[in-house]
């Protein structure tokens, strides 16, 4: 067990967990923040997408000895009461369907629009295509990153 | 199906004007403004008085109202679309209304069972009915109160008018009084062309909650003390657990136990849907997910094989005894012995004319055989459950299609009475079938029973992946006699599968060939199978409308027109008996799809299009794909899809599951496949088992709604059978191949990728 320092949605958190504890875990189990989700534990279908400096990540295949100062931003800490463009966005299309993947979905979708402010199909598809939707709500979630892009 | 509020006694249905809120989080429904401002509204109303109207609703007298949803929402959205029924004839202000998940209560909520596409069928007049009578309560509350004839009332959104005397109250006003009296029979329901609610779209009333992370699903509860229990099954069906040495697991941090533990008792009476794999079960029990995955790992386990195991089955159809067969099954070991099988005599179905005479006489015979391998549900949120179990009484919370279903058998395993048992349901994070089985609500149940404290129960998608309960192993083989002059004259269906047959003897083009047989056949297994999205009917429209496309084509005639002219015959001269299908609504669904997609518009030439229909869960689904070239595969880049599922609820939502259903399909039929070297799955994870993703769907699918004031039919599964069928006839059309056997990547030449 180690003692780290987090820095999650603005905030120093302090944990005290094995060293190997993948982020994921961290985040849901030791700050009990749930919105991030556990689908693959393999990195293979992005319900656990969170940003770290900004950039998209797998929290379940980041070790928490990894972090470092890394700053940690999980869907809870995206934006105040869900008024970030991308969630608005995926509330005017009615994307979801079951729901559980969408965080992840939604977290992949505002790293690409940070970088990519315009992006195209093809630039969509290749940023979303690590992020499973058993749903199928594929459509609507690419219709409601286009909208989102236009805000 | 038929239990409506009013059949109840007004003692156990009515009771109770005033409850307290408890402190339970409720959520406003999300009104399109707030929806699309994006504000996360969940208000705490610990200090509202509730007044009980009917179970399915609740005033306070500040005008309150909130509606409970009887069903377990999985992603079709019920929350949404079954409170909308009842707003519908209750006359209130929508973005007012409260939704709130209800209770398991079957006499409070009826069935309370997601499944079968039954949802909105099976709460289409109960819920009507309890809105309508709510508000004639209102109205005889406010006629009292205000000493005017009933009759004279009228209501606006949640507000009483009398206009003689200029008197006027919201629902909260006269609420208390209302909820003491008897709740009416036989009120007129709303005709179908005023619907003010039902027919025009709103939006998910959990979608604020759903984009902001909110802890909705049961991997998510948590509760002061609760301990996190996993089970190491057997590697492979047909194991069993024989010993374990957990000395090194009992060290590693956080750790709290590892014990074996026996499901169900010997002798126990399965009920339908007790479906399970593994009866001895190797629990470890810690403080975290991570801990107990991790700890997990130094566990040393001898598995050995079991013998042949004599289960008791008590389902519907009365009791009978299945032997489950010993053995380390390979899938193409499985896939050989169904070959073989499919060539022995076979049940007979259905037999109409003489189509031993007619295939003796025919000019030319088609013959065509189709396989499909198990399917794994893999649902985004993995199965899991919340238990904490006393001596006297347990709590249990989660992801579950069948609270009712699940009752009696933890009344029978735990020994409580089912007054002793509560269920709680959360949101699903997918279902499509595997959460009708309640196996890992017993296993957390009576692992918390044993460790003495709140436990969820958790699968890792390894686990999750590899338990079973898979779409069967199916195949079909179809033979179609035609005459000199290519007019079809018999058509013969005999398929069978591991461990269930697939046909459905009455269906489609039962009833539109003079000479009809249908066979089926069955080999056992001891890999466990259950319900996926349309059982049955998501392989025989594969197999099917990919052999009726064929047939169509050796006689030369449109696949569309081809289908018609055989629904003609079924409606004006339908052969035999007992045909499911409704002619028209049949037709009526491939026209809509020929004129919405074009069928024939030389616009379109530069796809390679392919049309396939079903019937199912009393509704009628068609599609054309449409596939072109991408990367030198075929992609499915356009679905036209045409439904008539009746009365069409919120139109937006269902016009989403129908693209969700399309997208599904297309996955499936192309890469979908859970096969077995000697017992283990060789795929457990999304690592080997391809899944969809976004660069695969297609660019657009345009669904149509045929209108009508029909008593709503199925949605859920309806459109996903047929998708197969369309995406085999349209790969044909641009590949010159027909596919045969799914997943149908096998026979495109290419290297199944894993992942992405």
């Amino acid at each position: 067990m180690a003692v780290y320092t987090l820095k999650v949605n603005g905030t120093n958190r302090q944990v005290d967990v094995d060293p190997a504890t993948p982020l994921l875990w961290v985040i849901r189990e030791h700050l009990h923040m749930t919105g991030t989700k556990y689908g693959c534990g393999v990195a293979m279908c992005g319900a656990c997408t969170i940003h770290l400096n900004g950039t998209a990540v797998r929290s379940c295949q980041m070790p928490i000895s990894a972090i470092g100062n890394r700053e940690i931003t999980t869907i809870e800490g995206l934006s105040e009461n869900g008024e970030h463009p991308v969630q608005k966005a995926w509330l005017e299309y009615d994307v979801a369907q079951c729901g559980y993947c969408q965080t992840g979905q939604i977290m992949t979708a505002s790293a690409l629009l940070k970088t990519t402010p315009n992006p195209t199909d093809a630039q969509i598809e290749a940023a979303m295509s690590g992020n499973i939707c058993r749903c199928g709500t594929y459509l609507r979630i690419k219709e409601a990153i286009k909208a989102a892009a236009k805000k | 199906m038929e239990k409506t509020p009013t059949n109840h006694s007004r003692r156990s249905f009515l009771k109770t004007s005033v409850l307290a809120g408890g402190g339970l989080m409720i959520s406003f429904s999300w009104l399109p403004k707030f929806a699309s401002a994006g504000n996360a509204h969940a208000l705490d109303l610990p200090e509202l008085q509730w007044n009980e109207i009917t179970g399915y609703i609740k005033i306070t007298p500040d005008n309150i109202i909130k509606i409970l949803n009887p069903n377990p929402e999985f992603g079709q959205n019920v929350m949404t679309s079954l409170p909308m029924m009842v707003a519908e004839e209750l006359d209130i202000d929508w973005q007012k209304v409260v939704v709130e998940m209800g209770p398991h209560d079957n006499v409070k909520l009826g069935p309370q069972f997601t499944g079968g596409s039954n949802s909105i069928r099976m709460y289409w007049k109960p819920l009507r009915e309890a809105g309508a009578a709510a508000r004639s309560m209102l109205i005889e509350a406010a006629a009292q109160t205000w000493g005017v004839p009933a009759e004279e009332i009228t209501t606006k959104e949640g507000i009483l008018y009398h206009e003689k005397s200029g008197k006027s109250g919201t629902y909260g006003s006269v609420a208390a009084k209302a909820a003491s009296l008897p709740i009416p029979k036989g009120i007129k329901l709303n005709n179908a062309k005023q619907f003010n609610v039902v027919r025009h779209s709103k939006k998910n009333v959990e979608g604020v909650k759903i984009v902001t992370g909110k802890p909705l699903f049961g991997m998510d509860y948590t509760t002061e003390g609760m301990l996190i229990a996993m089970i190491e099954h057997p590697p492979a069906f047909g194991m069993k657990l024989t010993s374990f040495d957990a000395t090194e697991t009992l060290k590693m941090p956080g750790i709290k136990d590892v014990f074996r533990q026996q499901l169900y008792p010997d002798g126990y009476e399965q009920a339908g849907f007790d479906t399970r794999t593994f009866n001895e079960l190797l629990v470890v029990v810690g403080n975290t997910t991570w801990e107990v995955m991790n700890a997990r790992k130094k566990l040393k386990v001898n598995w050995e094989p079991i013998a042949d195991t004599k289960e008791v089955i008590a389902g519907r159809g009365g009791k009978k005894e299945v032997v489950v067969p010993a053995g380390l099954e390979s899938s193409n070991v499985q896939m050989a012995k169904m070959i073989e099988q499919a060539k022995k005599p076979a049940q007979q179905l259905r037999k109409d004319g003489d189509p031993e005479t007619a295939f003796k006489n025919a000019a030319t015979i088609i013959e065509r055989t189709y396989t499909a391998p198990f399917l794994a549900h893999n649902c985004m949120e993995p199965m899991n459950f919340f238990a904490h179990v006393t001596d006297d009484q347990a709590l249990v919370i989660g992801p579950h299609q069948a609270p009712g279903w699940i009752e009696p058998t933890l009344s029978k395993i735990l020994n409580l009475p089912a007054d002793k048992i509560e269920i709680r349901m959360a949101r699903m994070g997918g279902g499509f079938g595997l959460r009708a089985y309640g196996h890992y609500v017993t296993e957390a149940a009576l692992i918390s029973r044993k460790v003495k404290a709140p436990v969820k129960l958790v699968y890792s998608r390894e686990d999750d992946m590899t338990y079973g309960i898979y779409r069967p192993m199916y195949t079909a083989t179809y033979r179609a006699a035609l005459d000199a002059n290519k007019n079809l004259i018999a058509f013969h269906v005999k398929g069978g599968g591991i461990p269930e047959s697939p046909i459905h003897a009455n269906r489609f083009p039962a009833g539109a060939v003079d000479n009809y047989l249908a066979e089926s056949w069955e080999l056992p297994t001891n890999i466990t199978i259950g319900a996926f999205r349309a059982p049955r009917s998501n392989f025989n429209a594969a197999a099917e409308q990919s052999f009726l496309d064929e047939l169509a084509e050796a006689m030369g005639k449109d696949p569309i027109d081809f289908r018609l002219e055989l629904l003609k015959r079924a409606k004006e001269n339908p052969v035999g008996k007992n045909n499911e299908y409704d002619a028209d609504r049949y037709a009526g669904v491939l026209k809509l799809v020929k004129e919405k997609s074009g069928w024939k518009n030389p616009a379109n030439n530069k796809y390679s299009r392919g049309v396939a229909a079903y019937f199912c869960h009393n509704s009628y689904a068609a599609h054309v794909v449409d596939v072109v070239k991408k990367d030198g595969q075929p992609y499915v880049e356009r679905v036209f899809s045409a439904m008539d599922c009746g009365i069409v609820i919120n139109p937006d939502a269902a016009t989403n599951m129908v693209q969700g259903a399309v997208v599904d399909g297309i996955g499936n039929a192309l890469y979908g496949r859970l096969s077995h070297k000697d017992g283990m799955a060789e795929q457990n994870n999304f690592t080997r088992y391809r899944m969809i993703r976004m660069r695969e769907a297609p660019k657009k699918i345009e669904v149509h709604f045929v209108e009508n004031d029909i008593d709503p039919t199925g949605l859920g599964e309806p459109p996903f059978p047929p998708i197969f069928g369309a995406v085999a006839n349209a790969i044909y059309k641009n590949t010159g191949k027909r596919v045969y056997n799914q997943p149908y990547m096998d026979a495109l030449n290419s290297t199944p990728k894993a992942g992405f």
